[in-house]
């Protein structure tokens, strides 16, 4: 069965939303400490990370956090090219024209976040635990993972980890699927009826 | 009935007391000081040192002290002056002068108004210009003066900041000096340096000296709007005595005030005209990619004598002695304060021009035209006070002249030259400082009084005590009183500035990858000791929390042994500070991504800690290491590295 206009306007839209992530950081991790009163923040990209990366690289060694370096991080060369081919399957899904395969596209995409955001955390975990067993600081059964969203305070330090705005874009683009897909089986079934 | 009569005998007694002059603040004083914490000042103030030959840096109307500038004379809490790399800042002709005395300053201008680039400082006694920059609040440069004494007239600017001026206040002899004091009105002459100032970089150049009679040269301004072709000087000791001025030199009824036409001046040594001479004087300039001084000795100085400007060059009579010359915002009227008269002539601009046309004079100063007083007038503030000494403006049509014998500023309406208002100040007022109020646009909310004489002002700290300073506000009709406070150093002229014209250009670290010292370390990796011979070139780093290397060995008694100290650190407001035990040197504080050396040369064989200095982090007090120093002759090898690269710690 063909896509609705809706559903084909939707894969523009979802295409766009996507390429915002090469124009704007998908995720911003705050951090505040009373000898930091403007702050330091560090911010993920699709292929880089930004911000006060250096300076929280100087922190960590205190509590023997590793630091922080692009190159250790394949995802940066991965994720371009997975959302890249996702975005030109989209372009293929409008070709083609068929609800069936707007719902695998949409479940790609599920999946793809699924195992994203899985990635993400359990880098997280990572830094927060495999710490230097001969660090200056060392606080009995403290681990220092940051929040994959939302807020933690750990030893003076606050940090508060949440979407950037391509962030934001790409939780949009994966909400709209979903809602398109409900309105592609709801028309298909009252087609059918 | 004892105790009822000694109570009235008390009563009558306290009557007869004389009124207290710590009692006049009145109102909301305190809240209108008042800078909660956590909030910033409204103006930065720059504040002459005097005899500490710095430049202090407070916050106004709080009061607060921000900082001192290090400039004329060493600083060993930061390094000045020690480092290897700011020496060459303080070498003179007569060598290295760790001091000087600090009289006034000016904020680099542009069309008239405060652009907040620069400041300029004097140094009074051996004659030298600086330059601080304002994004570092750093002295870059250091400029001596040739074939003048007692640098007083200075550094005030034209309006662009063409030139600095810098004039001589003792006339002495040019070149060699080596003749008769007796010989003064043959051989003794007073030279005004016209500084020339690159608009980019702030460079500054001895364009030419102008050659006067021997006088006295005591301040200046530039001319501003309609005088911008002019420049001021007044003058004290026209009588040309050299002994017991104090009376000597008082005894004329006038002395005079200088007008020089600059403009044509410039362009009559442009033309090629003027004398070069042989003059030493030293010119020290900070390198900011490499962070080092280098000091390099000029022999050479173009002098233009006053007999050959004809047509630039008028002498203005002015009562007794002036001492501030100062000219207001719109640059038609020039004060000049007669510091021994009883009234404060103000001179006419239109009128000094239409006289010079007219030929308007009354005879000549040694060849130079001295206008008529009265031609060139203006109007003369009637029984301001006693002993006027400086005048700064508010932008509003008034002029606030500071009292030192009456010890109180005077406000008065330049238009009318009536008094308006007047406060007392604590005590004998020196100069005084509304923000931006030399300038084209004062910010006219603050006068500040620096004091000379503080007595009973503060708790007694024996007979040395602080120099006080009060804060005004003058925005309203009258001046009122909202603070005091204690200054380091001896404030002699001051600068104000909105604090938003600085603050957000000020540097907050040095970025390492710039940074192009000969013997930086970037990073740990290259951290190391070179000997060569008796010297030793140790490439330290810095960062939170350890020194490296942090162990050295093989250094011999007599090394010449070189800390080059680099700071890793690229985050704001991490200093390291280092320091040697027993080291006959000062200290160093090396700012983010900064390199600095100490000279050490052990005089001893022993074990020397080195240590940071500066309260860094946590471990801090973790930041130390050993320097072993062997006899001369012994077999030591030289041996250095931190954790497991130190010498004697064995691989694992």
């Amino acid at each position: 069965m063909k896509l609705t206009t809706l559903g084909k306007a939707s894969i523009v839209v979802v295409i766009l939303f996507l390429a915002t992530l090469w124009a704007f950081p998908m995720w911003d991790i705050q951090l505040g400490a009373p000898q930091y009163p403007d702050g330091l923040s560090m911010q993920i990209w699709i292929n880089d990370v930004g911000g006060d990366v250096e300076i929280i690289n100087g922190l960590n060694h205190y509590i023997g956090m590793k630091t922080i370096h692009k190159e250790d991080f394949k995802e940066f060369v991965y994720l371009p090219i997975t959302m890249m081919s996702f975005m030109a399957l989209g372009l293929l899904v409008l070709v083609l024209n068929r609800k069936r395969y707007y719902y695998i596209w949409t479940g790609l995409f599920v999946a793809i976040g699924l195992v994203s955001f899985y990635d993400f955390y359990s880098w997280l975990y990572k830094y927060g635990h495999e710490l230097d067993p001969s660090a200056p600081i060392k606080v009995p059964g403290m681990a220092y993972q940051p929040p994959l969203i939302g807020y933690k305070k750990m030893l003076n330090f606050e940090a508060l980890s949440q979407p950037h705005i391509g962030g934001w874009f790409y939780i949009a683009a994966g909400a709209l699927m979903v809602f398109v897909c409900f309105y592609e089986w709801k028309k298909s079934k009252a087609k059918t009826k | 009935m004892y105790t009822v009569f000694g109570l009235g005998t008390f009563t009558i007694l306290q009557g007869c007391k004389m009124k207290n002059a710590g009692s006049v603040v009145t109102g909301n004083a305190a809240t209108k000081a008042y800078v909660a914490p956590g909030q910033y000042d409204e103006f930065y103030n720059f504040v002459s040192g005097g005899f500490n030959g710095q430049v202090s840096v407070y916050g106004l109307p709080s009061g607060r002290l921000l900082k001192i500038i290090p400039v004329f004379s060493v600083f060993p809490e930061n390094g000045y002056g020690y480092s290897e790399e700011s020496k060459p800042m303080l070498n003179t002709t007569a060598g290295q002068v760790p001091w000087d005395d600090q009289h006034h300053l000016t904020i680099s201008l542009t069309n008239g108004e405060q652009d907040g680039r620069w400041l300029f400082a004097n140094a009074n006694n051996t004659p030298r210009v600086a330059r601080i920059d304002l994004t570092t609040f750093k002295t870059v440069e250091i400029l001596q003066l040739p074939n003048s004494a007692g640098n007083h007239s200075s550094p005030y600017l034209t309006e662009n900041t063409e030139y600095v001026v810098a004039g001589t206040r003792f006339a002495v002899p040019l070149g060699e000096g080596d003749v008769p004091i007796s010989s003064f009105k043959e051989n003794f002459k007073s030279t005004i340096s016209f500084i020339s100032v690159d608009k980019e970089h702030g460079n500054m150049d001895i364009a030419f000296q102008v050659v006067l009679p021997g006088m006295d040269l005591d301040l200046s301004r530039g001319g501003k709007g309609p005088s911008h072709d002019w420049f001021f000087f007044s003058t004290y000791n026209t009588e040309q005595a050299h002994t017991l001025l104090e009376v000597s030199a008082s005894e004329k009824d006038k002395d005079f005030i200088v007008a020089l036409n600059w403009k044509k001046i410039e362009e009559y040594v442009k033309s090629g005209k003027g004398k070069k001479v042989n003059a030493e004087y030293a010119h020290n300039h900070l390198n900011e990619e490499t962070q080092q001084a280098e000091s390099k000795i000029e022999n050479e100085v173009i002098v233009v004598d006053h007999s050959e400007l004809a047509g630039m060059v008028y002498m203005i009579p002015c009562p007794k002695s002036p001492h501030g010359c100062d000219v207001d915002p719109t640059g038609k009227y020039i004060v000049g304060s007669g510091k021994l008269a009883a009234l404060i002539p103000v001179f006419s601009f239109d009128k000094l021009t239409k006289a010079i046309a007219a030929k308007d004079f009354e005879g000549e100063y040694h060849g130079i035209p001295v206008l008529k007083y009265e031609s060139v007038l203006h109007g003369e503030v009637k029984k301001p006070g006693l002993g006027p000494l400086h005048t700064e403006f508010d932008g509003k049509g008034f002029g606030y002249t500071s009292m030192f014998l009456s010890s109180e500023i005077v406000k008065w309406n330049i238009e009318t030259l009536e008094v308006v208002d007047r406060a007392p100040t604590y005590y004998s007022i020196g100069h005084l400082c509304i923000p931006g109020g030399d300038t084209k646009k004062p910010w006219g909310k603050y006068v500040i009084a620096y004091n000379k004489i503080t007595k009973d002002r503060y708790l007694p700290t024996g007979p040395e005590l602080a120099q006080s300073a009060q804060i005004y506000d003058i925005s309203g009709d009258k001046m009122e009183l909202i603070l005091d406070f204690p200054t380091v150093g001896e404030p002699h002229y001051a600068q104000g500035i909105a604090a938003s014209v600085i603050k957000d250009k000020s540097v907050k670290i040095y970025d390492i990858n710039k940074n192009k010292h000969k013997y930086v370390a970037m990073g740990e990796k290259e951290a190391k000791v070179v000997r060569s011979g008796n010297r030793v070139d140790v490439y330290m780093t810095a960062i939170r929390s350890h020194l490296a290397p942090d162990n050295i060995e093989g250094i011999y008694v007599g090394d010449e042994v070189y800390f080059h100290v680099t700071n890793l650190e690229q985050d704001w407001d991490i200093p390291h500070g280092f320091a040697i035990k027993n080291n006959p040197n000062g200290e160093l504080l090396i700012m983010p991504g900064e390199t600095a050396t100490l000279k050490f040369v052990p005089q001893k064989a022993g074990m020397y800690p080195f240590y940071c200095t500066d309260f860094c982090s946590a471990l801090h007090q973790e930041m130390q290491g050993y320097l072993r120093v062997s006899p001369k002759g012994s077999n030591v090898p030289l041996r250095f590295g931190i954790g497991e690269t130190a010498p004697g710690v064995a691989v694992k």
